[in-house]
């Protein structure tokens, strides 16, 4: 990568949106727009003034592209402090991939995953962390993760973090003047000391790891796993549940487990659901692996969704089913509630061992009740139960996540210590150990691939 | 008209201190014609300060400077007269050895071995210029500089002059000054201009020096008074022995040859009343009324510092040790002082058992020009001036240890360079060495720089006791170390490993006998059988217990037990700072080229873009360890360099 470049990208995201934009930075980005972009006031665009929009076409060889707006930043006040033209044309893959391939036939470079960010960075405009927290702001695809991702961006896990690692320095530190000057500083009942300390801290750290599994099913999604026997109405709730709102239905890519998943966006919460090939003793073979693959979703599934047929009786199919969630959070939809019912709630309900883990609603696929009750049963089912408050600091971030877990496990590896009666001086590699991993979380300490890892995490145009 | 000697040689050392004479005897011994400069040659080696060598963390220099081919762990071993492994009650890593040396044996020792090396000459001299190859070629009969045009280009050293006008051509010059330039020494207020023990100072060297473009600095060190034994009431203090069992500095001393007769030392404590003289006396102390210019030590601090710095501490340790076997003066350590006679005396009589002290010498300060080491690369030659080496207190270190270490490390560097060699470059992971010089030369300090144990970060693999395991390998490459102790060094890691591979792999079953041994120590009963390592990892076993059930063992040498031992009982520290090493290494692999231009890297702090120019950083590990260089400027230069350099960074 160079800087003299000028590079572009597609800055939205590839989809049959209404408009895409096409980001274009360096020092060539006006005389590049200036080739293929003409309005009708005939003045070249690097005579714009920053932060103007202009309304004009597309044309390379006489033809005309697209009718577009076009947005001017001049060096520095831009995102990659860069000279930036920014292209809003009709949304619509063939159209943006064309005025894309025009800006790069006239001198622009396709820019790499998070190069636009990188540029940001190299610049001064924003530090190592910040970028990372950018990135996860991009990615957050539902409130809460965004939520959690700008508490980042402020500062108030980085905050947090470098409390706990000063404590950690500060014992560090005792230590390591008590060996070079015995005489005036003493470590007698010293462990002691350092125990409760080190509990102190490993408490806190322990918190924020449990509230990233939390953070961690906000961001990624909750893995809902539908199931019920063959006809309770599984593909049709299903069915129901997209057509509700059909834009937010997408594959994501790398998130996606089966070409199965389905994403659904629910308020806050975003639902990974995946529709069960039914499962029941399988005969043949096909069916025999499916059947597994069903079992295998069933074991990681954060929700269940199980769907009873309430017209007709439970019979072996239902009970096979029930015996293989009912240790898990589970939402039983009766439906065919349009019909008459010949079960109760309860021959349901008490094959199941904890009920707190369960709720029960009556819905109609067919008639399409029940959806809006569906929906504030799940994000009160959800965020009461598994997610204590949000207001809490939540990690998101799965490297952060990564990182506490191994300053946890540095700190457990000092309490050994103490507990083992080791020299005070054994103590400082691991606390030393503990100090490191935390600090790069806020980037006090520098890996040698940290930085890279982070840019090209990002996704292309950002 | 005169005409004045001129010789050519290879190497000139500045000064024959600790650091000089292990920069001449590295040179010579790799086959270099070199000069050693002394202003006395009966000070050569000369202890000012402390009658020891060692100690806490001094004590790894001194073996690592054994390790590669050093003379001071030798010396030492030929002249102690107490011997004493400190910390034992402490993990390995911070075991230390520290030795009392007879002063004037010392001196006496280093001066043979100086005097009977081949390829060295001893020159009572005072250097007062160095002369860069313009210089040389610009030189008429008198040995003057006649005028002539500088240009831009790098400097290169191209010999001495000393005070007679006689010029020394040389390929390197390693400058040792210690604390004799511009030195001048305080008592209260009575102040001498002359270098430690009244020598002669080097007045003239450190213009010549700034006209190189070197900038000079002012520290400032002292010494506690010398007392007559006669007049000292030993039995008000607690005598200090030393080991039963002496352990040698060098690695080729033979353990044997030196159990000898030792001497003691002695403790006594300051008290309330020694305190309060010094309270009321502090406005006569010339540091605190403001005449010393030059920064002081903060770890080997006088008794005003430590009585300001503590003043809620009622005693500080004193210890009196003997400066020799032939002689009655003792040496008063923990009492540095700066103070006037008068004050010193009357602080020194309300210590138990100096109640009637005469002393000998009294204590002083000493104030002395010397550099900011970060103008110097890792090789320890100055970044500006090519063929230019320095070592020891010039550089802004304290203590003779420190000092040795620097001079061995710039002489056998100079050498390396005049042979086209790789240097030598010992990094933080691979030794105490590495750490003082990679602090020197990156780190900004404004007082003398002393070794401490917690300035080392990989201690636990930096042991006293593995230098040998860690170093000589270099030396060897170096041609400092024989092949024969090459040798020895190869025989004693195989013996290790093979030994801690037989107690890995030698399982003990659960049966009557080794029941009744575990009863024996108190040690919970086996359920399954168990390897003899895992056994050793038992707080209530070592090495020498396990004998009882241990059948095939053979006997091996002290020194590879040791190993044995603490490779097998810390096996889990020492792998996770082995890990901490992996990722230190990764950072300093990460190399700057040279023609980086910083003005490019537009995010770089001010600070940071300022500090990466001046110092030229060789890798991006030691750019992260310059003071106002912060992470972010760290993780912004990483990904410049992955950008810019993309082939210098796989």
């Amino acid at each position: 990568m160079n800087n003299n470049e000028t590079i572009a990208a597609i800055a939205t995201g590839l989809s049959e949106s209404g408009i895409s934009i096409i980001r274009v930075s360096g020092p060539d980005a006006f005389s590049i727009a200036d080739k293929i972009f003409k309005c009708s006031d005939n003045k070249k665009v690097s005579e714009y003034e920053s932060h103007t929009i202009h309304y004009g076409f597309i044309r390379e060889n006489n033809e005309i592209i697209d009718e577009v707006i076009l947005s001017v930043m001049r060096s520095p006040r831009s995102y990659t402090t860069e000279d930036t033209v920014e292209i809003n044309c009709h949304g619509g893959l063939l159209i943006t991939k064309k005025v894309l391939e025009a800006v790069i036939r006239n001198g622009a470079r396709l820019a790499l995953p998070g190069e636009f960010t990188k540029r940001a960075f190299l610049n001064g405009r924003i530090d190592l962390t910040r970028a990372e927290a950018i990135m996860d702001v991009i990615s957050a695809d539902n409130e809460l993760a965004l939520k959690a991702s700008v508490k980042h961006l402020r500062g108030d896990i980085f905050e947090k973090i470098l409390n706990l690692r000063n404590e950690i320095i500060h014992e560090t530190a005792y230590i390591e003047s008590a060996l070079d000057d015995p005489e005036h500083i003493s470590l007698d009942g010293y462990s002691d000391t350092l125990k409760e300390k080190i509990n102190s801290i490993l408490c806190e750290l322990i918190k924020m790891e449990e509230s990233a599994l939390d953070g961690q099913i906000i961001k990624d999604g909750i893995l809902t796993v539908i199931v019920g026997k063959p006809n309770a109405g599984k593909s049709s709730f299903l069915n129901m549940l997209i057509g509700r709102e059909k834009a937010i239905v997408t594959d994501i890519a790398g998130t996606t487990r089966d070409a199965l998943e389905q994403h659904v966006r629910i308020g806050d919460l975003s639902l990974n659901l995946v529709d069960t090939a039914g499962i029941r003793s399988a005969k043949d073979e096909v069916e025999k692996i499916g059947v597994e693959k069903s079992k295998e979703y069933l074991k990681e599934a954060d929700l269940v969704l199980f769907i009873v047929d309430s017209s007709i009786k439970l019979d072996k199919n239902d009970l096979d089913i029930i015996d293989l969630i009912k240790d898990k959070n589970v939402i039983i939809l009766f439906n065919k509630s349009d019909l008459s019912s010949v079960i109760e709630e309860k021959d349901v309900t008490d094959k199941f061992k904890d009920l707190d883990n369960l709720r029960v609603l009556k819905i109609s696929a067919k008639e399409k009740t029940g959806i809006e009750q569906f929906c504030d049963l799940i994000k009160e089912f959800i965020l009461d139960q598994s997610i204590s408050s949000n207001n809490e600091l939540l990690i998101t971030n799965e490297r952060h996540r990564e990182k506490i877990h191994e300053a946890i496990e540095s700190l457990n590896l000092v309490m050994d210590s103490i507990n083992k009666n080791m020299p005070e001086d054994f103590m400082t590699i691991d606390l030393m150990s503990a100090y490191a991993s935390l600090g790069e979380i806020i980037g006090e300490e520098i890996s040698e691939d940290l930085a890279d890892e982070i840019f090209s995490k990002f996704c292309m145009g950002k | 008209m005169v005409s004045r000697i001129r010789e050519k040689v290879d190497v000139c050392v500045v000064g024959a201190g600790h650091a000089g004479c292990e920069a001449a005897l590295a040179c010579a011994r790799l086959g270099l014609n070199t000069v050693i400069f002394t202003v006395s040659v009966d000070s050569i080696a000369l202890m000012p300060c402390n009658p020891n060598v060692g100690g806490s963390s001094k004590g790894h220099l001194v073996r690592e400077l054994d390790a590669l081919g050093g003379e001071m762990g030798k010396n030492i071993d030929r002249t102690f007269i107490q011997s004493k492994m400190l910390n034992v009650s402490k993990g390995p890593a911070v075991h230390s050895l520290r030795a009392q040396a007879d002063k004037a044996e010392y001196t006496r020792a280093m001066r043979k071995v100086l005097e009977n090396q081949d390829n060295l000459t001893i020159k009572q001299a005072e250097v007062t210029e160095l002369l860069t190859v313009e210089d040389i070629a610009h030189l008429n009969d008198e040995n003057e500089v006649t005028e002539y045009e500088k240009n831009d280009k790098k400097l290169i050293i191209g010999g001495v002059k000393i005070y007679t006008g006689a010029v020394y051509e040389c390929k390197a010059v390693v400058l040792c000054t210690g604390t004799y330039l511009r030195a001048r020494c305080l008592c209260g207020e009575a102040i001498t201009y002359t270098g430690p023990n009244g020598l002669q100072p080097a007045n003239h060297l450190p213009d010549s020096i700034k006209k190189l473009g070197i900038e000079l600095r002012r520290f400032k060190t002292g010494t506690p008074a010398r007392m007559d034994k006669r007049s000292i009431d030993f039995s008000k203090m607690i005598p200090q022995y030393g080991d039963e069992k002496i352990v040698p500095f060098s690695f080729s001393t033979d353990p044997e040859s030196i159990q000898i007769e030792q001497v003691p030392c002695y403790l006594t404590y300051t008290n309330e009343e020694t305190h309060e003289i010094i309270r009321a006396n502090l406005d006569r102390s010339p540091i605190y009324a403001g005449v010393i210019e030059g920064t002081g030590p903060r770890y080997c601090p006088s008794i005003e510092d430590k009585v300001v710095k503590f003043p809620e501490k009622e005693k500080h340790q004193v210890f009196i040790e003997p400066e020799g076997l032939h002689t009655n003066e003792m040496y008063v350590g923990g009492m540095s002082s700066s103070l006037p006679e008068d004050v010193q005396l009357a602080m020194y009589r309300t210590v138990p058992g100096l109640e009637n002290c005469k002393i000998v010498r009294n204590a002083y300060a000493i104030e002395y020009d010397c550099i900011d080491a970060m103008q110097l690369l890792p090789t320890l030659e100055f970044k500006t001036v090519s063929g230019l080496f320095a070592g020891g207190q010039f550089n802004g270190s304290s203590g003779y240890e420190e000092a040795a270490a620097q001079g061995l490390v710039a002489g056998i560097n100079a050498a390396m360079q005049i042979k086209g060699k790789e240097p030598l470059i010992i990094d933080r992971s691979e030794g105490y060495i590495g750490v003082l010089i990679d602090d020197l030369v990156t780190k900004e300090s404004f007082e003398p720089y002393r070794m401490m144990t917690s300035r080392a970060e990989y201690r636990l693999l930096l042991r006293q006791d593995n230098a040998d395991l860690r170093l000589r390998k270099k030396g060897y490459e170096i041609g400092l170390i024989s092949e024969e102790q090459y040798k020895h060094l190869i025989d004693k890691e195989k013996m290790i490993s093979d030994e801690i591979q037989r107690l890995k792999s030698t399982i003990v079953g659960a049966n009557a006998r080794i029941s009744a041994f575990m009863e024996k120590y108190d040690s919970p009963a086996l359920r399954t059988g168990c390897s003899l390592a895992e056994l050793m990892c038992r707080p209530q076993f070592d090495y020498e217990k396990l004998s009882e059930i241990d059948d095939e063992r053979i006997k091996l040498p002290d020194e590879v037990i040791e190993q044995v031992e603490i490779e097998i009982k810390y096996e889990g520290y020492i792998k996770r700072q082995i890990s901490q090493v992996k990722s230190f290494k990764k950072m300093e692999s990460k190399k700057i080229p040279e023609d980086i231009d910083y003005d490019d890297v537009n995010s770089l702090r001010r600070e940071a873009r300022q500090k990466l120019k001046m110092f030229k950083p060789v890798s991006v590990g030691q750019a992260s360890r310059i003071s106002g260089v912060s992470p972010a400027d760290i993780s912004v230069l990483l990904v410049y360099l992955s950008s810019r350099y993309p082939k210098n960074n796989e």
